[in-house]
C-alpha cells in the first residue's frame, strides 16, 4: 500500500481549548472540535511524515496498544477534514507553503 | 448562534477564556454617519508593532474569533499587515466595515488571507437615503458593489441595518436587497449616546409604534442585542452575556472594556498585558460577581424571560446592575408589557432630566 500524506490547511482559524483543537474552515464555516488523539495527528500533519507514522505515534502516546483498525478510522477523520478544506491529502509529500498552517 | 459556537463560547464562561475579542483598530472613518458614537480624530491609535503584541497575547490567552472593526478599518494603512498577521496567528477572522474602500483586488486579497466573514453597514436600498446618512455621497454604490466582490471570491457577508428615524421606513427594501444579493441580514435599532457623553444621537432612536412593529416582524432574525443571546445555561443563567466573562472590547487606543457597547475601563495594554487585565482587573472581578437572579430590578420583572438586557447600557445609564431603559422599550413592544423602570420612566418623562451617562473616556 502506497503512504499517504497530510498538511494543514492555511484556510482555516485554529486553537487549542482544553487539550482540544477547535478549528473553523474559511472555506465553508464549518466548526470542527478534535478529541485528543485527532488534535494529536492534527498537529503533526506536517505534510511530510507519513499518514501511518503519524497515526501510529498518535495512539502509541495514549495507548500502550495500536489497534488494527487505527489506520483505518485515522483516514476516514482525515478524509472527513479533507473534504472541508481542513487538511490537504496526497499520495506524494506537500510542501506547498501556502498549505501549511502553523499547528496552533 | 450555531450549537458549536454556542458551546465553544459556553466553554470559554467556564474556562474564563476570551474566547471573541472585538478590536477597533482605529477610529478614524470616511463616511460621517448621522448616527455614529465616535470621535473620528485619531489620538494616538495602536501602532502596527503594538497591534501585533496585542494579537499573540490574545492567542496565547485562547482567544479564537477575532473582529476587526472601526472608524472604517481601511483608514489604516497597515491594515492588511494586520490581517496577515492575524491570520498566521490562526484567528478566526470578521470585518466589519463599510467597504467602500474593496474593490475587486483587495477582495481577491482578503480571500487568499482566509478572512472568513464579513459585516458590511448598509442604511438603505435607496442611495438618496444611504448617502445621506453617511454623508458620502456614491457610497450606497460603492459598498454594495464592494459586497458583490466579497461574495463572488466566496466569503460570508452580512448587510448589517441600523435602524434610526431616517430610514425607518426602508428595512423592508434593504432585507429584501440582502436576500436578492444572497446574503444575511442584521438589523439593529439600538443607538447610543456618544463617546464624550453627548446624548445627541438618541434623538434619532425610531419611535415606539415604529419599534414594536419591527419587533413584530416574524420575517426578522434575532434584533440588535437578541443575537449576543445563548441557550447555554453557562450563558444565560448566571451571565447576562458573554461581556467580560468568554468576551471583551479593546480600542484603538489599546483600552479594554467588556464590550463595545459597554465603556467600563478595565485596564490599558500600553501599560499592562491582556493576560494581566483579563485576569486581575478589578472591573472583570466586579463584572463576573453579577447574576441575572440578583439583578435588583430585573430579577422581578415579567419581561426578564425573553428580555434582551445589555448590561453595558445598563451601565451607561448608571448602573451595571440596573434595567437598561433602551431594553425595557424594546421588551415592550416585543410583549406589550411595560416594566417597572419603564412605567416610572414614562411618569417622569417631563421632569427628570436624562439620566447621567458614563462613557469612554479617551
Ligand atoms: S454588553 Fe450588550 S452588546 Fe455587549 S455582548 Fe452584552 S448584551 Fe451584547
Ligand atoms: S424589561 Fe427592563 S426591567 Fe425588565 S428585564 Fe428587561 S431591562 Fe430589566
Amino acid at each position: 500500500m502506497s503512504e499517504r500524506y497530510i498538511a494543514r490547511s492555511s484556510a482555516i482559524a485554529a486553537r487549542l481549548l482544553e487539550g482540544e483543537m477547535v478549528i473553523m474552515s474559511a472555506l465553508d464555516s464549518t466548526l470542527f472540535t478534535l478529541n485528543a488523539t485527532a488534535t494529536a495527528i492534527w498537529q503533526a500533519a506536517d505534510g511530510r511524515t507519513p499518514l501511518r507514522e503519524i497515526v501510529h505515534n498518535a495512539i502509541h502516546a495514549q495507548f500502550s496498544e495500536v489497534p488494527g483498525s487505527a489506520l483505518q478510522d485515522a483516514e476516514t477523520f482525515v478524509e472527513a477534514l479533507a473534504q472541508h478544506g481542513i487538511l490537504l491529502l496526497s499520495d506524494q509529500p506537500i510542501t506547498d507553503a501556502t498549505a501549511l498552517g502553523a499547528s496552533q | 448562534m450555531s450549537r458549536l459556537i454556542d458551546e465553544i463560547t459556553a466553554r470559554g464562561v467556564r474556562m474564563g477564556l476570551p474566547i471573541t475579542v472585538h478590536m477597533d483598530v482605529t477610529y478614524r472613518c470616511n463616511e460621517r454617519c448621522d448616527h455614529c458614537y465616535l470621535d473620528h480624530d485619531d489620538h494616538g491609535e495602536m501602532t502596527t508593532a503594538e497591534i501585533k503584541r496585542v494579537l499573540d497575547q490574545l492567542a496565547a490567552a485562547g482567544t479564537f474569533f477575532l473582529v476587526l472593526s472601526g472608524g472604517e478599518v481601511f483608514m489604516r494603512q497597515d491594515f492588511f499587515e494586520i490581517l496577515e498577521y492575524a491570520r498566521r496567528l490562526q484567528f478566526d477572522v470578521n470585518v466589519k466595515t463599510n467597504a467602500v474602500m474593496i474593490r475587486e483586488a483587495e477582495a481577491r486579497r482578503l480571500r487568499s488571507l482566509g478572512v472568513r466573514r464579513f459585516q458590511v453597514s448598509i442604511y438603505s436600498d435607496d442611495p438618496a437615503v444611504h448617502d445621506g446618512i453617511t454623508r458620502l455621497p456614491g457610497s450606497l454604490q460603492r459598498s454594495l458593489r464592494a459586497m458583490r466582490f466579497l461574495k463572488e471570491q466566496g466569503m460570508y457577508v452580512t448587510l448589517a441595518n441600523v435602524l434610526m428615524r431616517q430610514n425607518m421606513h426602508d428595512y423592508a427594501g434593504t432585507q429584501r436587497l440582502a436576500r436578492e444579493m444572497g446574503i444575511d441580514f442584521a438589523l439593529d435599532p439600538t443607538i447610543t449616546p456618544m463617546m464624550d457623553g453627548s446624548t445627541a444621537p438618541l434623538t434619532l432612536r425610531i419611535p415606539t409604534e415604529r419599534l414594536q412593529e419591527v419587533y413584530r416582524d416574524a420575517s426578522l432574525g434575532p434584533i440588535g442585542s437578541e443575537a449576543c443571546g445563548s441557550d447555554d445555561e453557562d450563558v444565560q443563567g448566571n451571565a447576562s452575556c458573554s461581556a467580560g466573562h468568554a468576551s471583551c472590547y479593546i480600542s484603538p487606543y489599546g483600552d479594554v472594556y467588556p464590550c463595545v457597547q459597554f465603556p467600563m475601563p478595565c485596564g490599558n495594554l500600553r501599560h499592562q498585558t491582556f493576560q494581566e487585565i483579563w485576569g486581575d482587573s478589578p472591573q472583570l472581578a466586579e463584572l463576573r460577581t453579577i447574576r441575572v437572579r440578583d439583578l435588583p430590578s430585573c430579577s422581578s420583572c415579567g419581561n426578564v424571560g425573553s428580555c434582551s438586557r445589555c448590561p453595558g447600557l445598563a451601565y451607561m445609564e448608571g448602573n451595571m446592575r440596573g434595567p437598561s431603559t433602551a431594553d425595557c422599550e424594546k421588551s415592550y413592544a416585543r410583549t406589550g408589557h411595560a416594566s417597572v423602570n419603564l412605567l416610572a420612566k414614562m411618569n417622569n418623562a417631563a421632569t427628570t432630566a436624562s439620566p447621567k451617562l458614563v462613557q469612554i473616556q479617551l
